[in-house]
């Protein structure tokens, strides 16, 4: 099973999608353009100080409001390797998969983890910080599928032999 | 073992028999409706696949109605692109008709129905007994090839409502109460149900605002159960049941919560969260810069006739930008004709075209650094109507009314 580590960025309960990508940048061309704006209502300096391979770590209900597929792109487009939030909203979490971007629910690590630490993950098993196992749930298979694909786009055109 | 609404719907759409909670079902979707917000996306990635193809056509929506007339170059640019596939491909299509969901419960949804949109809000459809629910754009895309999808079968939280709501207390009121009871992640995942006798004393417009509302507690989609009034719409607007679907009696809810509309107060959600609400009357006296009467929420002709009541004979405060935004051009001839423009226009408002404006932070009416808006919008996130730093309180039309006038909030009975 895939195992891989990054340093963690904390931020809070109800991380919303306008907070993930304001509505005034939605109009730019493409998620490259858009990510330098990302969590900037909340945190304007985020997205600059993230580096590829980086963990953001939530609180409950990341991602709730729109179903703006640009959240997920932008935060896939910075780097992150995946979000572990305490809960995701819906929505959220079909796009997230469906953009190859992984979620991992846990409840308790948001509550411990401090910015700028190091948090180590064994897909589908366990999170490991500060050296106490955190335990994760597997996703089933036919998400993992399209994960593993890259997105549901690519997933498809497997699934419809149109490759 | 007996089946929710919610369930039974799924089961049809998926061809069996039973489902429960927690299985995963391949459904076939019944309609498909996007908007300007992404189908630009949707197409380009439409256009990458090597062997293209719309399974059904005819299940198609398309609505520009996020940023119309538009607003730039850019936008004119996604919305050529949305118009120039719908007419290539003979999908319906409109533009500037109104908002995407006013517009299809106009015209196209019917209860049973298992519909795909790619808007969060596409919930508010469970008002006539429809399950619907937002996806992103992706998902849309493969819906719009395979003319299907996969669900979560979702548990379902019950609602029994009961009594009537007070005179000046509306919908808008009673879902964000509920909103405010369960969490903005209360309903997550999950189909949020209403029935009882109360539901009797609530008409159409008021079951799609409560609907509508129901994603901001996190549910997957909102049923309120069929009865005369559904049929009545549907039949008034052309269309016929495509099932008529109730709980069992030994259906299994989640949660089963009873609520007496008797005992609902005004209702203002304060920033940033829909579920930060408290009784309007310890918010009055906050200081407002904008007041917005309008949206999928709350924009159709009975918001507009309870705003125009509160605001007759009387003037917008001199600070105050009100903007009204008719929810569709079927809203907006009414009003005309009911003469409820002429009173707002006299009033001072701000009278606009239907578009999701403000609400959703985009077209006229963004909301300058520190500036206050007080919306019958859906949201009030941070930074949603404009600036990072700026403030949406969300509440009732008749509130939002009386606001406008007072330059700060205020309810209907003090004005």
């Amino acid at each position: 099973m895939e195992k891989f580590s990054g340093k963690v960025w904390v931020l809070g309960d109800d991380i919303d999608t306008d907070i993930i990508i304001p509505t005034e940048y939605l109009a730019l061309e493409t998620v490259n353009d858009m990510a330098p704006y990302a969590f900037s209502p909340l945190r304007p300096e985020l997205a600059g100080q993230i580096q590829p391979g980086d963990i953001i770590v939530a609180g409950k209900n990341f991602g709730c409001g729109s179903s703006r597929e640009q959240a997920p792109e932008i935060i896939k487009a910075l780097g992150v390797k995946c979000v572990i939030a305490k809960s995701f909203a819906r929505i959220f979490f079909r796009n997230s998969i469906n953009n190859g971007l992984l979620l991992i629910e846990n409840g308790e690590l948001a509550d411990v983890a401090k910015e700028g630490d190091t948090v180590a993950v064994s897909l589908n098993e366990a999170i490991t910080y500060q050296g106490k196992e955190y335990p994760i749930a597997a996703l089933p298979d036919n998400l993992m599928d399209i994960i593993n694909a890259g997105g549901l786009v690519k997933a498809m055109r497997k699934l419809n032999g149109l490759d | 073992m007996g089946m929710t609404m919610a369930e039974k719907i799924i089961a049809a759409a998926a061809g069996v028999s039973e489902v429960i909670p927690g299985d995963i079902q391949t459904v076939t979707l019944d309609r498909l409706m996007s908007n300007d917000g992404t189908t630009h996306l949707t197409i380009d990635m439409y256009e990458k696949l090597k062997n293209p193809r719309i399974a059904d056509v005819d299940k198609l929506v398309w609505i520009v109605d996020h940023n119309v007339p538009c607003d730039s170059v850019k936008t004119a640019a996604s919305h050529k692109k949305m118009r120039d596939f719908a007419k290539a491909h003979g999908i319906t299509f409109y533009e500037g008709a109104g908002v995407c969901h006013q517009l299809m419960m106009e015209n196209h949804v019917t209860a049973g129905e298992l519909i795909f949109g790619a808007d969060s809000h596409t919930c508010a459809y469970g008002a006539v007994g429809a399950f619907g629910t937002g996806v992103g754009c992706t998902d849309y895309l493969y819906a719009m090839v395979t003319g299907k999808s996969w669900l979560l079968v979702p548990e379902t939280l019950r609602f029994n409502l009961t009594g009537k709501l007070p005179k000046g207390v509306y919908a808008r009121d009673l879902i964000l109460t509920i909103i405010g009871q369960i969490g903005a992640n209360g309903a997550n995942y999950m189909a949020m149900e209403f029935g009882g006798e109360g539901l009797k004393t609530l008409n159409m417009s008021d079951r799609i605002a409560i609907c509508n509302l129901c994603v901001e507690a996190g549910a997957k989609t909102a049923l309120m159960e069929v009865d005369d009034i559904t049929l009545d719409y549907l039949k008034a607007h052309g269309r016929t049941p495509k099932h008529v679907f109730k709980s069992d009696a030994d259906a299994e809810f989640a949660k089963i919560y009873d609520i007496n509309l008797s005992t609902i107060r005004p209702i203002v959600a304060k920033p940033h969260f829909v579920d930060s609400v408290v009784e309007a009357k310890k918010c009055v006296g906050t200081h407002i810069d904008e007041a917005f009467l309008g949206s999928c929420n709350n924009g159709r002709i009975e918001d507009l006739r309870a705003g125009a009541e509160v605001i007759k004979g009387k003037k917008v405060h001199p600070l105050v930008r009100f903007l009204v935004v008719p929810a569709s051009q079927a809203v907006y001839q009414q009003a005309l004709e009911e003469g409820l423009l002429q009173i707002f226009m006299e009033a001072g408002a701000i009278v606009m075209n239907p578009n999701c404006s403000v609400c959703w932070g985009s077209c006229q009416g963004v909301i300058g650094e520190n500036e206050v808006l007080i919306s019958t919008g859906t949201r009030n996130f941070k930074g949603r109507a404009g600036h990072k730093d700026s403030f949406v309180y969300l509440a009732s039309a008749a509130t939002v009314a009386a606001s406008a006038i007072k330059g700060e909030i205020a309810t209907a009975d003090m004005v």
